[in-house]
């Protein structure tokens, strides 16, 4: 992997050792399958136990919950490996940690953060997250779902979810929903919802022609019934849904530059060994120009992320900062991916190689966790204190 | 049931990627190490490998690495504590002598009183493929030797080991305590997990100085192999044929 501006020296041993076991771990068990699997439209479960062992879901989150107690970088470092295998393995891993096991952690009992958190963060229990709804997508506010508390304390869920990343896959959803028939987002409340409750359904969506290699579910609630300990007590208000989607898109940054990372490695090895017109394609000009681009908006993209860490780390980082990170990285990566597969001629539209099934999974990642036009308008309030959305 | 504890010392090297591009250092006799990754030499990687499984499988027991070098050479042993390696010891040299002998009594002035039932290397280190410090480390310590072990149990204070030749294959046994040198044939060294690479930190790795012994074989000269000539191409399709076979006949003398 090209080290253009030599990044690993501003990288701790620990850091660096984290990048190269999740590195060899997706050379060795990902690139092997991952052509297939997006072909046959299936996620790689055999992967999971593995990735469970090696520590990628949670990383970020303590020891004593079972977790591999990370800092904010190697988290980053972890997430870019693993979309430079697959968006789609990336996206598992993010909504495993930083959506299902991260709300447990941050809003949950001490009693739900031990029941769950050791298992998740083996992989022996999956979970995904519930909140965009058919209708309410990029503006979650106006989610329909309602819980309704019971006399003996217990809930009971009706509603439905989509996009949900895990979602057909999972053994609990954490599920935002309005309360007790308040429609204001202030009322949102989440909940631990074991996927084999009575009344809950997952459906697969079909004909997804990006991320093929990932689960992505609608989810039904009718009259599911919850026990009183499966709300999640330390949540209240739209605010905690979106402080996940916070930490889901730190991940994001550092995972689409992982997806750049193997188009641009794929497009300068390609443009050295092809040959047309008696010489490596990558002698030519217009080749050059392109991966002299690639590179250039890689580097950047990593300074962005590495830096964005280190904040994150001191505690300092704002939503808006991710934001920056998010839009620029993906954005980069989707164009990058384009021009790779652009470099590699007839052979870029093949699964054999990686570019066009990252260009396409790229699609999915400029749209999900804050579409690029929705984080444009998060950092135009920023800047100019006036709100676009309204 | 299960074996023995069993207390074991694995001696590794540190070595730069064997897929790097070397270039020869301004000193003339060695490669320049500015931009090579380095890590725990593939033989001896293996070995740590060989060593952990021996020790889960006997549910027990000790692993303990030691590795001669500058203070870099502390990245590769915290390699192997983060892959599963209970302790590790650093001989403190400025640089590894080419004198392999040399390196071996530094190893065996540290390993003679450690009460270790086996003790193991890679079979040779890619940086120099002498071999010659595992073979001359047991000798120092009057310890049995089993090189090139591509299979390693342990059982009742007794050592079996498999040894791939040229067609044929031999088992060996002895006792215990030796020395093996380790071939690729175990299993593959594993990742270490994130677990392992954070507890590493915590683990304890005791630098003091190497007892080098005398250093009498010296690196005059190193440099790189010819360049590859380029290829020729005689012609294409099947009226190449006939001057192709002329041509391995008479120039490269291979048919």
């Amino acid at each position: 992997m090209l080290d253009f501006y030599d990044i690993d020296s501003a990288l701790s041993e620990e850091e660096r050792a984290v990048r190269d076991s999740v590195r060899r771990f997706v050379d060795e068990r990902v690139l092997p399958v991952i052509g297939d699997a997006y072909v046959q439209g299936r996620f790689p479960k055999e992967l999971i136990p593995e990735m469970g062992e090696l520590g990628v879901f949670g990383a970020n989150l303590p020891e004593e919950y079972g977790c591999a107690g990370l800092n904010n970088v190697q988290y980053g470092l972890i997430m870019q490996e693993l979309e430079r295998g697959d968006s789609g393995v990336r996206s598992f891993a993010s909504v495993q940690g930083a959506l299902a096991m991260y709300p447990i952690y941050a809003f949950g009992s001490e009693a739900q953060k031990r029941r769950w958190l050791p298992p998740m963060a083996k992989g022996e229990v999956i979970g995904c997250f519930g909140l965009t709804e058919p209708d309410y997508g990029s503006n979650p506010s106006g989610m329909i779902t309602m819980a309704r508390e019971q006399s003996d304390g217990s809930w009971v869920l009706n509603g439905s979810k989509m996009w949900i990343t895990n979602g057909s896959t999972a053994n609990i959803a954490i599920v935002w929903a309005k309360t007790n028939g308040d429609a204001s987002d202030r009322s949102i409340r989440g909940f631990i919802v074991p996927t084999d409750s009575a009344g809950f359904k997952a459906k697969d969506q079909k004909g997804k022609l990006s991320l093929r290699a990932s689960d992505t579910s609608e989810l039904s609630f009718q009259d599911v019934r919850l026990e009183a300990d499966a709300i999640l007590p330390g949540s209240g208000g739209l605010k905690s849904p979106l402080m996940c989607l916070t930490q889901a898109r730190y991940g994001i940054s550092w995972g689409a530059l992982g997806a750049a990372m193997a188009c641009f490695e794929e497009a300068l090895e390609y443009s050295k060994t092809r040959v047309m017109f008696d010489r490596p394609i990558g002698g030519y000009q217009i080749q050059q120009v392109r991966l002299a681009e690639m590179l250039t908006e890689i580097v950047k993209g990593q300074l962005v992320s590495l830096h964005l860490g280190r904040l994150k780390d001191a505690g300092t980082f704002t939503p808006q900062q991710v934001s920056l990170a998010k839009r620029n990285n993906v954005n980069i990566a989707t164009e990058i991916a384009r021009e790779a597969r652009r470099l590699l001629g007839a052979n870029g539209i093949l699964a054999e190689y990686g570019a066009m099934r990252h260009m396409a999974n790229l699609e999915s990642v400029y749209t999900y966790e804050g579409t690029h036009d929705v984080h444009s308008l998060i950092l135009g309030q920023a800047v100019t204190g006036l709100n676009a959305f309204k | 049931m299960g074996a023995p504890a069993v207390k074991i010392a694995v001696c590794i090297k540190r070595t730069p990627d064997s897929e790097s591009r070397f270039r020869i250092a301004s000193s003339g006799v060695a490669i320049d190490e500015a931009g090579l990754k380095f890590d725990i030499d593939d033989f001896a990687g293996y070995a740590v490998e060989a060593a952990l499984q021996i020790n889960e499988k006997g549910g027990g027991g000790e692993t303990v690495v030691v590795a001669v070098g500058p203070d870099s050479v502390q990245e590769s042993l915290r390699k192997a504590m983060s892959m599963g390696a209970d302790r590790a010891v650093q001989l403190k040299v400025d640089s590894v002598p080419a004198d392999g002998l040399a390196v071996a009594k530094a190893l065996a002035a540290e390993l003679k009183d450690g009460g270790y039932d086996l003790i193991l290397f890679g079979k040779h280190a890619f940086d120099t493929s002498a071999g010659v410090v595992g073979t001359a480390t047991a000798e120092l310590l009057g310890l049995p030797c089993v090189t090139a072990v591509s299979q390693l149990d342990v059982a009742s204070g007794r050592g079996s080991a498999r040894r791939e030749l040229e067609g044929a294959a031999e088992l060996v046994e002895f006792p215990l305590p030796a020395v093996v040198t380790i071939d690729e044939g175990v299993a593959r060294p594993r990742y270490p997990s994130l677990k392992g690479i954070m507890a590493a930190k915590k683990k304890p790795l005791e630098s003091k100085p190497a007892q080098l012994g005398a250093v009498r074989v010296s690196v005059q000269k190193a440099e790189l192999p010819p360049e590859r000539p380029a290829g020729r191409i005689i012609g294409e399709g099947a009226s190449a044929v006939p001057e192709l076979v002329r041509l391995l006949q008479s120039e490269a003398k291979v048919l």
